[in-house]
């Protein structure tokens, strides 16, 4: 867990790069924090969703009388309770989102399009009673033939999703409709010349499955909606005002009719950065009178929330002997699930992005029978890398450059033309690759049947709408409030910088995550943004707070605002002040009502100066020749984090990066059945990593201020799920020799591939 | 269906309750006893999010039904912590930064406190086979790790 320090002159803090206990840590470790199925109210019902059993239907009728019958359900919900909703871009998710489709992926409307796909709700009197509505709930299907894999899904007699989705982004437009929304191209240079012209060229196919974010809370919502058509809802999710937008305009509201209150957030990773319950509570609420609260079953979760595309990516790439690129053309093809919108456009983009080359891209996406995707971690990118990074790893072997040397040989650096369009500013991607090949694991022995592999991966990271209130108390107190649900550990990161804005102990600041009615409008927790563009907004609403401190301070000694300056938590006089007393925070605080009333600093903005951000991975692998399985025996995370404001909190989203990704590389896949039902919907046959499959995760922060952040922070949570997927594939290739294009390399698959070499 | 009563011992108190019959330990405690820090992640048994200690025995509360607890003395997170002074396993997992969204945290206090109470010098190996019915999604178990072991160490007196 070493820094790396980076230039010469590094300023001196007082909180940050320190790290002192999370404030929102003890109610965590005693029970007490609430997340989001743990609120409850008096009078309250349980609500549940009936889910398609086909994979393709149309629905020809749904009869709920049978349910409503009984005694103890008090609303059904179809989507004829759901007004029919116009196709239109939503421009505050995370990923592509079109309002028409969000309505009829919360509710199926003529059509399921997925096994799991929600066809009706009830609110009854408990989870019992309403699981035994559902099974009294008739609906007449007429099957349709299906399609599961996007491959068969582009033939021309598939079965269509959507008979009105043309491809986007294809000149002459298509006559026909079919499964492929849209197709994404981006490039630099010519790079077929630059194929034309390499001494070697290593071409490609590579395969992913579905996966998902696998967070270990469950969506869950309580809502009420009263008479006067005004809700309340409690919720866990990435972003409480994506909720507020998402049910007021599916559900016909004015945002200014519902309150959605935050919970805890037990894990979301880009999966709740939608709606799927919310607003189906919301009218079981409405229509029953009632509280209503609802929670998914693992089981629903799996089936019926976004895991992350399964893709296919054909890769060619080539370099001159002496180890550079001289171009490289991929072909990326990422299942949307049933809907479009598919990370493929952030895969075209993030591709290339650590290497100065002419390359070229495309993207399709395309719609299957499956669950709509949602956002994952960098979305699109991690699979994108397992390409790129694989050839780039056969390729430095061919010219007999180690790894690491012919990454630098082509790193992409400050100036740099990227290949999806700006000139790289200021980043770290040299500096990161040179801490891996200073790290004592590059250069450690290896056993037999080990092998090393070595991976780069870059995130753009968020910027966005964010917003901040600083409230001083007249004990000189500072409560910081945000609107952005702590995911792990941001309200720390927020407190350690307001704290170092005021100059005073961390104690006295309490920073508070308030409903959407209760602080200015903050887009979701989402894009690593939060420590860098909520972390601006709190900073300059303290600068905003600090600024009327010295107001204060100067009327009540009767000089200008220029004769104060503030430092360690008081005003002092400037340089030629006087013989003036510093006043304290608390001197200032406790005079306020009589100076001018509370002092309160405010910030709402949208965060420019975005600093990307890239990762270096190390990992060993040992494979056991006699049943193929894999174990990751040494692993060690390079990345860039700008600055780290709590530096545990940034190791620790490097190390689950780290988890999630070896996870997807060696065992996670949606695995279906001839019909398009899912076949492991839980975690006993969805195998995420558990502690005894994973060693200790050694973790190197390098630090390349971002100029754009007044701390210099970039971002940190979606890089380091990037290069594991290639680190360990390049591991397996290195310990067997053999080249695995095809996830997860579980140990069937490992071991089939270790007899076809052996002959 | 007739609510069956049920008397039990929560971390040491004395607790009545009434549940359906086929209603789980897990959502009696949640729903019945507002004992909400017993979280559910799965409901199969292959999260560890509801870990209790069930009579001696580290459990999965979503496998346990309700009335089974009738005599049963059963241990929540909610009674780690002993007198208003955190378990020096609460203190280290919040020191060591062992926990990101929480969710998994009172199952692997649960868990951890089981081990330790069996075997007070459990090697790294050992804590992470004691915990792999636990399954933690943000912090690739490294800081969960580091932190039973040093508890481990702090509860010996060596730290």
């Amino acid at each position: 867990m070493a820094t790396a320090e980076n230039g010469s002159s590094e300023p001196k803090f007082r909180w940050i790069g320190t790290r002192p206990v999370r404030p929102d840590g003890v109610d965590k470790v005693r029970g007490r924090a609430n997340y989001g199925a743990d609120h409850a109210l008096p009078g309250m019902l349980w609500g549940k969703v009936l889910r398609s059993p086909y994979a393709h239907a149309r629905i020809v009728s749904i009869d709920t009388s049978g349910a409503l019958a009984m005694e103890g359900v008090h609303a059904v919900v179809t989507a004829e309770d759901l007004p029919e909703i116009a196709p239109e871009e939503s421009k505050i998710g995370e990923g592509p989102t079109n309002y028409r489709d969000l309505s009829r992926n919360v509710m199926a409307r003529d059509k399921v399009l997925y096994h799991g796909h929600a066809v009706a709700a009830v609110a009854a009197s408990s989870p019992a009673v309403a699981d035994r509505a559902l099974a009294h709930i008739e609906v007449e299907y007429e099957v349709l033939p299906h399609v599961l894999d996007g491959d068969d899904a582009q033939s021309p007699d598939a079965p269509l999703l959507h008979d009105d989705l043309y491809t986007k982004g294809v000149e002459p437009a298509p006559e026909r409709p079919s499964n492929v929304a849209s197709r994404v191209e981006m490039g630099r240079g010519d790079p077929e010349r630059g194929l034309a012209a390499a001494d070697f060229v290593v071409e490609r196919s590579f395969r992913t499955k579905a996966v998902h974010q696998g967070y270990i809370e469950p969506h869950a919502v309580v809502a009420t909606c009263g008479e006067d058509g005004r809700a309340t809802v409690w919720a866990s999710s990435q972003g409480h005002f994506m909720i507020r937008a998402y049910c007021a305009k599916l559900l016909g509201m004015e945002q200014s009719q519902i309150k959605v209150v935050p919970a805890e957030i037990g894990g979301g990773f880009g999966g709740k950065t939608t709606v799927y319950l919310e607003p189906l509570a919301i009218v079981l609420s409405s229509k029953s009178g009632r509280p209503v609260k609802m929670v998914m079953s693992r089981e629903e979760v799996f089936r019926a929330t976004g895991p992350a595309s399964a893709t296919r990516i054909e890769l060619r790439m080539g370099c001159t002997r002496d180890g550079r690129i001289t171009g490289a053309h991929a072909r990326l093809e990422y299942e949307a699930g049933a809907f479009p919108g598919s990370p493929v456009g952030a895969a075209v983009m993030t591709l290339f992005a650590p290497y100065d080359i002419d390359a070229r891209a495309e993207g399709y996406d395309i719609v299957v029978n499956k669950p709509k995707v949602a956002a994952y971690r960098a979305p699109g990118a991690p699979m994108a890398a397992f390409a790129v990074e694989s050839v780039v790893d056969e390729l430095a072997a061919k010219c007999g450059i180690d790894p690491i040397e012919f990454r630098l040989n082509n790193a992409s650096k400050e100036g740099v033309q990227s290949t999806f369009g700006p000139k790289f500013k200021r980043i770290g991607n040299v500096e990161t690759l040179e801490a891996a090949r200073a790290h004592p694991h590059w250069k450690a022995p290896l056993a037999p049947n080990q092998g090393r592999g070595v991976a780069s991966g870059f995130w753009f990271n968020g910027g966005m709408q964010s917003s901040a209130t600083v409230q001083v108390a007249d004990d000189g107190t500072v409560c910081v409030v945000s609107g952005n649900p702590d995911i792990g550990g941001s309200r720390a990161s927020l407190a350690m910088m307001a704290a170092e804005e005021f100059g005073i102990d961390i104690e006295r600041v309490d920073p508070q995550i308030a409903d959407t009615s209760s602080v200015g409008y903050n887009d979701l927790t989402g894009g690593s943004r939060v420590t860098f563009a909520t972390g601006m907004a709190v900073v300059e609403a303290c600068r905003d707070a600090v600024r009327q401190l010295r107001e204060r301070a100067a009327a009540i000694w009767g000089v200008e605002i220029d004769g104060v300056e503030w430092a360690d938590g008081e005003a002092r006089p400037t340089k030629g002040g006087g013989e003036l007393e510093p006043l304290t925070l608390r001197d200032i605080a406790l005079k306020a009502a009589r100076t001018g009333g509370p002092i309160t600093g405010r910030a709402s903005l949208t965060a420019r100066g975005v600093g990307m951000a890239f990762g270096v991975h190390i990992c060993d692998v040992e494979v056991d020749p006699e049943t193929g399985k894999v174990d990751v025996v040494r692993y060690t995370a390079v990345q860039d984090a700008g600055r780290a404001i709590h530096p545990s909190y940034v190791e620790g989203q490097m190390q689950g990066g780290v988890a999630q990704g070896v996870g997807w590389a060696l065992n996670e896949e949606y695995l279906y059945d001839d019909d398009g039902r899912m076949e492991n919907p839980g975690f006993l046959d969805y195998r995420v990593p558990v502690a005894s499959d994973l060693p200790m995760i050694d973790t190197v922060i390098v630090e390349v201020p971002n100029p754009g952040h007044p701390y210099g922070v970039r971002g940190v949570g979606e890089v380091p799920i990037v290069p594991p997927i290639p680190a360990v594939a390049n591991a397996v290739a290195s310990a067997t020799g053999i080249r695995m294009t095809e996830l997860p390399l579980s140990p069937p698959r490992v071991l089939a591939a270790i007899d076809e070499s052996r002959g | 269906m007739a609510r069956r009563h049920v008397s039990t011992t929560i971390n040491g108190e004395a607790v009545d309750f009434l549940c359906e019959p086929h209603q789980t330990l897990l959502d009696a405690l949640r729903d019945e006893l507002q004992l909400t820090g017993t979280k559910e992640g799965c409901g199969t048994g292959d999260c560890g999010a509801c870990s209790v200690v069930f009579d001696g025995r580290l459990c999965c509360s979503c496998l346990i039904l309700a009335p089974e607890a009738e005599g049963a003395e059963v241990e929540t997170v909610e009674g780690i912590a002993t007198g208003g002074e955190l378990h020096p396993l609460q203190r280290h997992f919040l020191e060591e930064a062992a926990l990101q969204c929480g969710i998994c945290t009172p199952g692997f206090l649960v868990a951890a406190k089981a081990l330790l109470d069996s075997n007070p010098d459990p090697s790294e190996t050992e804590v992470r086979f004691a915990l792999a019915g636990n399954l933690c999604r943000c912090t690739g178990y490294d800081k969960i790790i580091r932190a039973v072991l040093d508890s481990a160490a702090e509860l010996r007196g060596e730290a």
